[in-house]
């Protein structure tokens, strides 16, 4: 057992801090949020160039890193800085998917991911689906050489600006069967695919997909028919470690923000600091904080692990940050006090997107559920 | 970051398994097991039987008959000895005392009592806690006031753990009333059997005897049994408490308990399917499997971080708060899985050689006990309230 960074991860997280603080000022990656895409491409390019996205593949797949302690050591730094560019749709869903289903030349569009110069989304939720991954009531059925699919994915990110998308329909069995759901890579802009997309509260973008009759040939199809879960399940755990590890980073900002105020701001002539009603809640906080970090490490270092065992470290880490996250959004707006509650203090937007991932793949109680499930199957 | 054992690590887990497959006696195991109540004597063979392999003093260095192992083996050792059923060593000679004899005591302390501790000659308790003096352990009241080569001391402490069974007790003890209270306070050693000492138990609200009260009236001690620097015993004091990190977040014990919980969810039956498959039930003990996972990690992290020293303050309360937090959530979901067999209460049969029919599961005589005896763990070594203090103030640096 080693508890400390190899040296690539460790520059790698200086790296990252380092253009964060010097390019990624909270004013600034607010107007950003406004914008139609919802994020820079200019920024997108350079944190290309910089190689982060790279940081996330395999060096089989065209990259330098890819393992769960390369997801998590990045999206913590991503999570400092509020980061709203599309690295979790394009490279951990979508580029997971891709990696895994591939044929050699569906993967040449990895590089194009890696190099910042195509984006893709998975659009694989649906608006009945409740976090459930192996829901897919999205049908795609054979029609002369391709498929023809129909249905609607819901809250897909970053589908707005996707160039690609990868979508999955159910091509044999029920709608909850693992058995039978299918992964399509498609351009966009097929006809019959319509994308609405909308901003989130916590500054992303989704959007709102409907798929009529939206006729794809074969060679759209990623893997075998109807085998696809596996991948979607990996592809969820991977996005799972990158955003328990992004919400660490969040809780480091609330967490030091939190203490700042608690030394210097003054009320009955003294810091608010002093009063043990807070102290108590505050190192209620910090207690918590070491816990999801120690989750999403749990997390990271099992994603090789067979199925129960990452996917109960998965599981683990989802249910704790969010738990922990909702924690620590709040306690921070309560003991901050009214400042907290304005748009231009700061603290506000990493509440908003700490207390939203849990919202995104599975909520507290979502992965609570699944995680006694597989425990008691390891029984 | 690699959360696998190293090859190293698994053999050393392969050594000491073999060590507690051939010398931990099943008579003791089973009793540890069973929830039964251990004796002196057991407590003392255990520590013999380590004593012998040269296990006893894990935590210690090699120069004093210590293992010398790092962070990780002692988890190792801990995970082992607790999922074989091997008893607890008794800390307040090997964990408390001898930390703070190594780093502040005289070379003829240490080569006295040291040794001592490890044959077993000594059993040690703690002199910390008095009836006016909890929380707010500074305002200790017990005084020690020379006279000659020696102290003459008069006062009371409480809450003495297992102090009937003890030869040997460390006080805290008051040798000036200048200045702030923790500039008064001063480190004894004092031999329970010198005239003015007495022991009273006190008998705990699930009906135990663990521990006491004891008395001390115009008691003598030499002043060669001062540690270290009159006055300065405060120090020590708040060394002793945060120094002994390996074992405040249970995290062996809690293992155990956790898997126990399991084992009696899928015994108990509710509309004749398993407890463990109700989805209120699972999801509370998920919920305690969840974080106790975590807390294993954070409790690695910090004794294998090199700077484990400057985080030792809030990050050992920390996992003191967890550690006790998620014990008592496992107690109270294993009380709450028995239903209405939580209730009977029949105290001989904690003891070893109880031989009637159980009431209820097999299982059930110790569940409530053990509830209602682990209300102490988020009491005692500094209150939680205590720890949550420590934690921001530290944090805050104010």
């Amino acid at each position: 057992m080693d508890f400390n960074h190899t040296e690539d991860r460790a520059m790698l997280k200086d790296m990252v801090a380092r253009f964060i603080a010097d390019n990624y000022a909270l004013e600034a990656r607010n107007e950003t949020v406004k914008s139609a895409d919802g994020f820079s491409r200019e920024i997108w390019a350079r944190f290309a160039e910089l190689g982060l996205i790279g940081a996330l593949f395999s060096e089989d797949d065209g990259g330098f890193g890819g393992t769960g302690f390369d997801i998590s050591v990045l999206f913590e730094e991503l999570g400092k800085g509020l980061v709203v560019e599309p690295f979790l749709a394009s490279a951990v869903l979508s580029g997971s998917v891709l990696a895994q289903l591939g044929s050699a030349e569906q993967k040449a569009l990895i590089g194009e991911i890696i190099a910042g110069s195509k984006l893709l989304a998975l659009a694989h939720g649906e608006p009945d689906s409740h976090y459930d991954l192996a829901h897919v009531g999205t049908s795609a059925v054979r029609d002369g050489d391709g498929w023809s699919i129909n249905g609607s994915k819901a809250v897909v990110f970053n589908g707005d600006s996707a160039d690609y998308l990868i979508v999955t329909a159910r091509t044999s069995g029920d709608t909850w069967d693992e058995d039978g759901i299918s992964a399509f890579l498609l351009p966009a802009d097929t006809e019959g695919v319509a994308i609405r997309g909308y901003p989130t509260m916590d500054g992303l973008h989704a959007s709102e997909i409907a798929l009529d009759t939206v006729q794809v040939p074969d060679s759209a199809l990623l893997g075998e028919a109807g085998q696809a879960y596996p991948a979607i399940e990996m592809a969820a755990a991977r996005a799972n470690v990158a955003l328990a590890s992004e919400a660490v980073g969040l809780m480091e900002v609330c967490r030091d923000m939190t203490l700042d105020y608690l030394r210097t701001r003054k009320q009955f002539g003294v810091p608010i600091g002093k009063f043990q009603a807070l102290q108590h809640r505050m190192a209620t906080v910090l207690t918590e904080i070491e816990q999801a970090r120690s989750a999403a490490i749990n997390a990271a270092g099992r994603l090789d692990q067979p199925r129960a065992q990452r996917e109960m470290a998965i599981s683990s880490a989802k249910a704790l940050s969010g738990r922990i996250g909702r924690l620590v959004a709040e306690e921070a707006i309560q003991m901050h006090g009214g400042i907290a509650m304005t748009w231009e203090y700061g603290l506000g937007h990493f509440a908003k997107r700490l207390i939203m991932i849990d919202h995104q793949l599975g909520d507290v109680d979502y992965h609570t559920a699944r995680f006694a499930e597989f425990s008691r199957q390891a029984a | 970051m690699d959360l696998n054992y190293t090859d190293e690590e698994l053999t050393f887990r392969d050594e000491v398994r073999s060590f507690l497959d051939s010398e931990l006696p099943a008579s003791l195991s089973n009793k540890v097991k069973a929830g039964k109540r251990l004796t002196k004597e057991d407590m003392e063979n255990w520590h013999a039987i380590l004593n012998r392999r040269g296990w006893l003093a894990e935590s210690w260095p090699v120069e004093y008959g210590g293992t010398g192992w790092n962070a990780v083996e002692r988890q190792i050792f801990e995970d082992e000895s607790c999922a074989a059923g091997a008893p607890r060593t008794v800390p307040f000679g090997l964990k408390m005392l001898a930390p703070v004899l190594m780093k502040y005591g005289s070379e003829e302390q240490k080569n006295h009592y040291l040794p001592r501790i490890l044959d077993g000659t000594d059993w040690w308790c703690q002199g910390y806690s008095e009836p006016g003096a909890g929380s707010d352990l500074a305002s200790l009241k017990m005084r020690a006031v020379r006279d000659g080569d020696h102290y003459v001391v008069n006062g009371q402490k409480t809450w003495t753990t297992l102090g009937q069974h003890a030869n040997m007790i460390f006080c805290l003890v008051r040798t000036s009333t200048d200045g702030k209270p923790q500039e008064g306070i001063s480190f004894i050693l004092v031999d329970m059997d010198t005239p003015g000492v007495t022991v009273r138990p006190i008998i705990l609200l699930e009906g135990t005897h663990e521990v006491n009260e004891v008395f001390f009236d115009d008691v003598r001690v030499p002043v060669t049994n001062l540690v270290g620097e009159e006055n300065k015993g405060w120090t020590y004091a708040k060394y002793l408490l945060t120094h002994e990190r390996t074992n405040i977040a249970n995290v062996g014990a809690n293992k155990v308990s956790l898997d126990h919980l399991k084992y009696i969810g899928r015994t108990q039956k509710k509309r004749g399917r398993p407890l463990i498959e109700d989805p209120l039930f699972a999801a509370r003990l998920a919920q305690i499997e969840m974080e106790l996972d975590a807390m294993a990690t954070t409790n690695l992290r910090l004794l294998s971080s090199p700077d484990s020293v400057a985080n030792a303050g809030p990050m050992s309360s920390m996992l003191k708060i967890k550690g006790t937090e998620i014990r008592q959530a496992l107690n109270d979901l294993t009380r709450r899985a028995l239903g209405p067999y939580a209730m009977p209460f029949v105290s001989e049969a904690l003891d070893a050689g109880f031989n009637e029919e159980p009431i209820g599961p097999d299982y059930a005589a110790p569940v409530s006990q053990e509830y209602f005896n682990n209300r102490k763990i988020t009491i005692y070594g500094g209150s939680n309230e205590i720890q949550r203090g420590i934690i921001t103030k530290m944090m805050m640096g104010l």
